[in-house]
């Protein structure tokens, strides 16, 4: 097994002292933003990005990462003990997690969401480690009709897996693709949407996309909605701990059937969030006593361990298409794919030939990242927790500052701040009005290069379509991805159906 | 997702309907994308001797963002939930603007004072105004938080912040 050989020397890169130090950070920082409002995976991660500008690639990526995982932890404690959920992919947590915590049942309720984002994660970085380097030899054969098709199934699949009307879907993605054209065409040299203005000739910086649209967003969100947090204690005994692993082998097959739907959304651009809210759906359906389900009387354990092991699994296995293709499944991964690009690494099948220590160094340390992580929350669940008691006068200032601070390192540029804060305002409203906010910034990642894919390959076929059709390959992916963006339009029409109205 | 109601006393009015929201969203992305559309045709947007040209692509995206919009912008005016639900009530509204006004002043005065006298001035005005801390409180906090980036950004990571006159004062800048 050449994997297990690889993911070895991976240990040993990933084993120093110096990067397990930046491991232990990230995880901190990671579940500090988790729990704290307006600062998230995508945009956190964001933020701390121009920091790691001199680092080496691989520890650079390790502490980046490992926010990440921390983040996703995060999500769990708020959600449980405040029914606030730090994270979108934790709304669904908040259902039986809450309740629990009523009826104080925290510690169990703790001890599952972290155990079960544990596995879900375990399973996702398996599937990672075996899986792709079978998807990178593959995409070795990519020309730019592939790489486009597979753009393509990214987009589609925002469209048809989404909850979210679908031609908000589409505008929103559109608008993405427009700001990404902003600035010098990297083919021509022309310069296009610039209108004679010097700011707009680099172009938007996604960085600063993300940093608006999720961070100063979730803040005006926040705020509106006057929040007051009481909570529950979040302490957790050890004797808790062992009581519930006791219990949790019960629910191997929801476990099981969480990691798969899991991995499944988080390769195909589904995301964590709709990860979460099928894996608890389907426990709901499957177990004997549906109706306790996010019920306050008995609430079930199972429903806490059901959309946190989606998630988890999901928010990991995102990690496999940004790095065997290029392309990200969530806007946390495209940060990083963002970070890859500015540590001068071209992620994509080649990054498995080319740079081996940097891929199973980086994947070596998802495992000890989650096995810190896991550690780490529940040792430190109550100081966490308590953060949460600052007061929000205190908290949404200095989150704003940061935001501010973190805008501006991205290029050194003023401007930007002023279009972190324009961003801020788009996706407030654009998140009311149910927008979603992933394609559009995954758009202005992929856009460049998704135009480039596109006009390679009509260079090659002369202006016909065919292209995309042209083998078994890019032709399965073309068909796949236009029936996932069909599949809203034909699930509607069957229900209406189903019931004239 | 639906926004949970806001329990504090306040006024509950509305400040503005979903459907305004959404015809003039769905109108500002059409505009857009008459404008890529527009653009894209001025650069060339079909083929030339090396192949597409640089408004090619943008020219397609500029049709969808346009048809999708319209499409939006037909379902806003059409769904009759839209004109009675409520954006955001005047409650709501008047929280936003006391978050958006003070940022907008700190992320243009950012320029002149530089961005740690900015987010002192940020964090007190908040402390003070939404939390209702007397100023023997807020100083201490307000100053303590930009001094802890200073030190992390200026020293620790050598990035440059944006300084003005009060470092200049300290030969810092």
């Amino acid at each position: 097994m050449q994997e297990i050989q690889s993911l070895i020397g991976g240990f040993g890169v990933a084993l120093s002292a110096y990067n397990l130090l930046l491991m232990l950070i990230g995880i901190v920082l990671g579940v500090l933003i988790g729990v704290l409002p307006g600062l998230g995976g995508a945009n956190g991660v964001a933020i701390l990005l121009p920091l790691t500008f001199s680092m080496p690639p691989t520890s650079a990526i390790i502490m980046l990462s490992s926010i990440y995982w921390g983040a996703l932890f995060g999500g769990a404690i708020t959600s449980i003990l405040f029914n606030i959920p730090g994270e979108p992919w934790s709304v669904a947590t908040t259902f039986d997690g809450y309740p629990l915590a009523q009826k104080n049942r925290a510690g169990e309720a703790l001890t599952a969401a972290f155990t079960s984002s544990f596995i879900g994660a375990f399973v996702a970085t398996l599937v990672l480690t075996f899986l792709s380097p079978v998807v990178a030899g593959f995409a070795l054969k990519f020309g730019p009709p592939e790489y486009f098709a597979v753009c393509l199934l990214t987009f589609c699949a925002f469209v048809g897996m989404s909850h979210d009307p679908p031609f908000k879907t589409i505008a929103s993605m559109m608008l993405g693709f427009g700001l990404a054209a902003v600035g010098q065409d990297s083919m021509t040299g022309t310069l296009r949407l610039t209108f004679g203005q010097t700011e707009l000739l680099k172009g938007f910086d996604f960085l600063i996309a993300v940093i608006g649209l999720f961070g100063i967003s979730e803040i005006i969100q926040t705020l509106e909605e006057g929040l007051s947090f009481r909570g529950g204690n979040g302490k957790i005994k050890l004797d808790t701990v062992l009581k519930t692993w006791r219990e949790l082998p019960r629910y191997w097959m929801t476990s099981l059937r969480s990691s798969v739907v899991g991995c499944f959304m988080g390769i195909v651009p589904g995301g964590a969030t709709p990860a979460s809210f099928m894996a608890y759906g389907l426990a709901k359906r499957m177990s004997k006593k549906p109706k306790d389900f996010g019920s306050s009387q008995n609430p079930q354990v199972e429903g806490v361990v059901a959309p946190e092991t989606a998630a988890h699994a999901a928010g990991t296995s995102a990690l496999l298409p940004m790095l065997t293709l290029g392309v990200p499944g969530s806007p946390t991964a495209a940060v990083l794919l963002g970070g890859l690009l500015i540590w001068g690494l071209q992620p994509g099948p080649m990054m498995f030939v080319e740079q081996k220590d940097f891929v199973w160094g980086l994947i070596a340390s998802i495992y000890l990242g989650n096995i810190v992580g896991f550690i780490v929350v529940l040792a430190f669940v109550p100081q966490f927790a308590a953060i949460l008691r600052i007061p929000f006068s205190i908290i949404a200032p200095t989150i704003l500052a940061i935001c501010a601070v973190g805008a501006f390192t991205v290029s050194t540029s003023i401007f930007d701040i002023y279009m972190m804060l324009i961003f801020g305002v788009i996706g407030y409203i654009f998140k009311k009005l149910k927008y979603p906010l992933a394609p559009l910034v995954l758009a202005i990642v992929l856009g460049d290069r998704t135009e480039e894919a596109f006009r390679q390959s009509m260079l090659s076929s002369s202006g016909s379509l065919g292209v995309f059709f042209s083998n078994g390959l890019v032709g399965s992916l073309t068909v796949l991805a236009l029936a996932l963006f069909i599949w809203p339009f034909i699930s509607q029409a069957m229900s209406r159906l189903k019931s004239p109205a | 997702m639906s926004a949970p109601e806001n329990n504090e006393a306040g006024d509950h009015r509305s400040a503005a309907s979903v459907r305004s929201l959404e015809v003039v969203t769905a109108a500002i992305l059409f505009a857009l994308g008459a404008v890529m559309i527009a653009d894209s045709l001025r650069i060339g947007a079909g083929w030339n001797m090396d192949g597409p040209q640089s408004g090619y692509f943008p020219f397609y995206i500029g049709i969808f963002l346009c048809l999708s919009s319209l499409i939006n912008f037909w379902h806003a005016i059409r769904d009759p939930e839209t004109a009675t639900e409520s954006f955001l009530t005047r409650h709501q509204a008047s929280m936003v603007m006391s978050l958006l006004i003070p940022t907008t002043v700190f992320v243009i005065v950012i320029a002149f004072i530089g961005i740690y006298v900015a987010s002192a001035l940020l964090i007190g005005w908040f402390m003070v105004r939404l939390g209702k801390f007397n100023l023997a409180r807020t100083a201490p906090i307000a100053i303590g938080i930009p001094a802890v980036l200073f030190v992390l950004f200026e020293i620790w990571f050598k990035m440059p912040l944006p300084k003005g006159p009060l470092e200049q004062l300290f030969g810092v800048a």
